[in-house]
């Protein structure tokens, strides 16, 4: 059986981890590169939803990557997505699926070896997690779309 | 006098009245109340009965007050608004009254996250002010708080609670004088430990001349150990118990605290027994009963006076 | 505002168990401003269902909708186009939005997923506490604009009661003593003399205890 290969969306803040991404391109740093990224203006633009409906749709985990404490271009727009992180994984407690596979972190501009290893650390976690129990379902209903 | 309430009879008689309390069983068990009971014979002027107190349930406090008085003793009827609406309120005084009994005590009880069942639906349909009042308007003018005639009214000799050491202060004073202003006839205090602050609150009360309209028993609950008095400073809302006391009682070997707690609380009757206003005394002594004679004795209320 | 809280999943799970097709219905209105039923959090409910059912191995049809007002059968009429979609409906409104679409659809089971909670305001970002009970016979004008029906853990009309502790209720310091802040606002205002004013019995018919009550205003009825 062909090893399990997670897909990974990390909201990246435009000021911060995003840059920090690039940076460890420019480095010739290698992260895994089952992990998406999705640029956004602020880690506190990123809604309980968008976490959400990334994991219904097949995602098998979540990074939000946003600035260290106290350095948020928008004054506390990290902290409020850490809480909404928190509140996301309670929620995907409830649902069965457990809070680990969504995680919320900081780092700066200039991290970029940072961004790496985290980018390394929880795909390595992810795959131990095995793949988002929800894919099965969504397997077969692409098999029977394609079937009808 | 309004009634036929021995407590009253002693208190008009100008002496200094002592009441002390059972709390009924957690079971239909007659022989616990009258065990109780009997250790308070010829000791107190009216022996208060709890009603679920801290709202946990017990027998209920009008059928062991039937027992007592059975028994040939005063029993106090304790009435928290916390169970019942004011029909059932009224029926039970009624029935108390029936059964001879002429002394109660109005309360607001705790709340029953407190007790043995904190889901329990809180009722309060009154508050202890309001059934002073209701429990007046029955005596004095014959009628139910509905506004009806009643055949043959109760007549209560109308008890409440002070706690001079519950917040705000300042308003303790003014709030007995909303008790007496609502007809209450007595007064029974939380206990006192903090003996400035109750000479303080006194104070306040007499420049009001409060304690011309009302008669003030004064709290007495005897430490059991220095653990209790812990407990009752840390854990025990609206307790105020100073640190020498704790002080004391820790500083005494364990087996000779109970002694101590007990000379603590006829030192502290001593002292209260000269307060102007101080009509008497309300000792709770908190599963520890046979201990009441012992503390009354010393106190020097033995004999209680023939009324 | 009323104020709700979402419903643990597990038990709007039990309640939809039978059926595939479900409409899931929010309200714009207080279950929106308190974060229980708007628009988002259908959205993030519609979710967690459908992966909880996904989990299983089976799918949930969905339909997200939020109504301007679910206690207005103006509102509620916007079911019609999809109700025949659905097997059930789940409605994030408070209780009366609930009823009311339960009074539309008599066919189609409704069922709750939040909790109805209080009448409150907000106290600060995402807090809410309790503020009225809807006693029908409203006493803020004598007690310095706090009420103690709604805010003292025993509703005393004469407050405060023993437990009174550092401007705290006996069951919990995180409870202010409603008769506290009564007194300190009366004292502000220099009523300190009302206090000594009895409140008699409440007359507790125009509240709940009265039974079912109902407004009719005589000009704007049809």
């Amino acid at each position: 059986m062909k090893e399990f290969d997670p897909v990974i969306v990390a909201f990246c803040c435009h000021y911060c981890a995003y840059t920090a991404a690039d940076m460890a391109g420019t480095m010739r740093l290698s992260y895994p590169p089952n992990v998406k990224i999705i640029k956004v203006p602020c880690s506190g633009k990123v809604g309980a939803i968008h976490i959400m409906r990334a994991l219904e749709k097949g995602a098998d985990g979540v990074i939000v990557a946003g600035c260290l404490e106290g350095d948020c271009h928008f004054k506390d727009g990290n902290v409020k997505a850490a809480k909404r992180v928190t509140h996301v994984k309670a929620m995907l407690d409830e649902v069965g699926i457990g809070p680990d596979r969504v995680e919320m972190v900081m780092l700066s501009a200039g991290m970029g070896e940072r961004f790496a290893r985290i980018a390394g650390e929880f795909t390595d976690k992810i795959r131990n997690l095995g793949p988002n129990p929800v894919k099965e379902t969504l397997a077969g209903q692409a098999r029977a779309a394609v079937a009808s | 006098m309004k009634t036929e309430s021995k407590l009253e009879k002693v208190l008009t008689s100008g002496n200094l009245a002592v009441t002390s309390e059972c709390g009924p069983p957690r079971g239909a068990v007659p022989e616990k109340v009258k065990e109780k009971a009997e250790l308070l014979r010829g000791v107190v002027d009216g022996i208060n009965v709890t009603d679920n107190q801290t709202a946990v349930v017990r027998m209920s406090s009008l059928a062991a007050c039937i027992l007592i008085a059975q028994m040939g003793l005063d029993p106090i009827l304790q009435m928290v608004t916390r169970d019942r609406n004011r029909l059932a309120m009224q029926s039970d005084i009624l029935g108390a009254y029936a059964h001879g009994i002429n002394t109660m005590l109005c309360l607001s009880g705790d709340h029953p996250q407190f007790g043995d069942h904190p889901t329990a639906a809180n009722v309060y349909d009154m508050d202890s002010i309001q059934l002073i009042q209701t429990v007046r308007t029955m005596r004095d003018d014959g009628k139910f708080q509905g506004g009806d005639d009643i055949l043959n009214p109760p007549k209560m000799f109308i008890g409440a609670a002070a706690n001079p050491f519950a917040d705000p202060f300042e308003l303790r004073v003014p709030r007995l004088a909303k008790k007496v202003k609502a007809g209450v006839d007595f007064i029974q205090t939380q206990c006192i430990y903090n003996l400035d602050k109750f000479e303080k609150w006194m104070e306040g009360v007499r420049d009001r001349g409060l304690h011309e309209q009302v008669y003030i028993l004064a709290g007495i609950t005897p430490m059991k150990s220095a653990g209790m008095a812990k407990y009752m400073k840390n854990r025990v809302p609206g307790m105020d118990v100073p640190d020498d006391v704790v002080k004391r009682m820790a500083g005494v070997p364990k087996e000779k605290q109970a002694e101590e707690g007990i000379k603590i609380a006829v030192e502290d009757m001593q002292r209260l027994k000269e307060v102007e206003g101080v009509s008497g005394f309300h000792i709770m002594a908190i599963e520890w009963e046979q201990k009441v004679p012992e503390i009354v004795e010393k106190a020097g209320l033995l004999p209680r006076p023939e009324v | 505002m009323i104020t709700a809280e979402r419903k643990p999943l597990e038990e709007i799970l039990a309640y939809i168990e039978p059926y595939d097709r479900i409409i899931l219905v929010g309200c714009n209105e207080c279950v929106t401003v308190c974060a229980a039923g708007g628009r988002k959090e259908v959205a993030l409910l519609s979710s967690a269902l459908q992966m909880a059912r996904m989990k299983e191995g089976r799918t949930l049809d969905l339909i997200e909708m939020t109504l301007e007002r679910q206690c207005d059968p103006e509102y509620v009429e916007e079911l019609v186009t999809s109700i025949d979609r659905a097997d059930a409906v789940l409605s994030m409104a408070c209780g009366c939005g609930v009823q009311e679409v339960a009074k539309r659809f008599r066919e189609t089971p409704v069922f709750p997923a939040v909790n109805t909670k209080f009448m409150g305001a907000s106290e600060r970002q995402g807090v809410w506490a309790e503020r009225c009970q809807g006693c029908g016979d409203c006493l803020l004008g004598l007690t310095g604009g706090i009420c103690p029906i709604a805010r003292c853990s025993k509703r005393l009309l004469n407050g405060p009661c023993g437990g009174s502790t550092n401007g705290k209720c006996e069951i919990s310091p995180d409870v202010d003593c409603a008769w506290q802040l009564i007194w300190d606002r009366l004292k502000a205002l220099g009523l300190e003399s009302r206090y000594e004013d009895i409140t008699p019995p409440k007359d507790w018919r125009t509240s709940r205890d009265g039974g079912p009550r109902r407004i009719i205003r005589e000009d704007l009825a049809s």
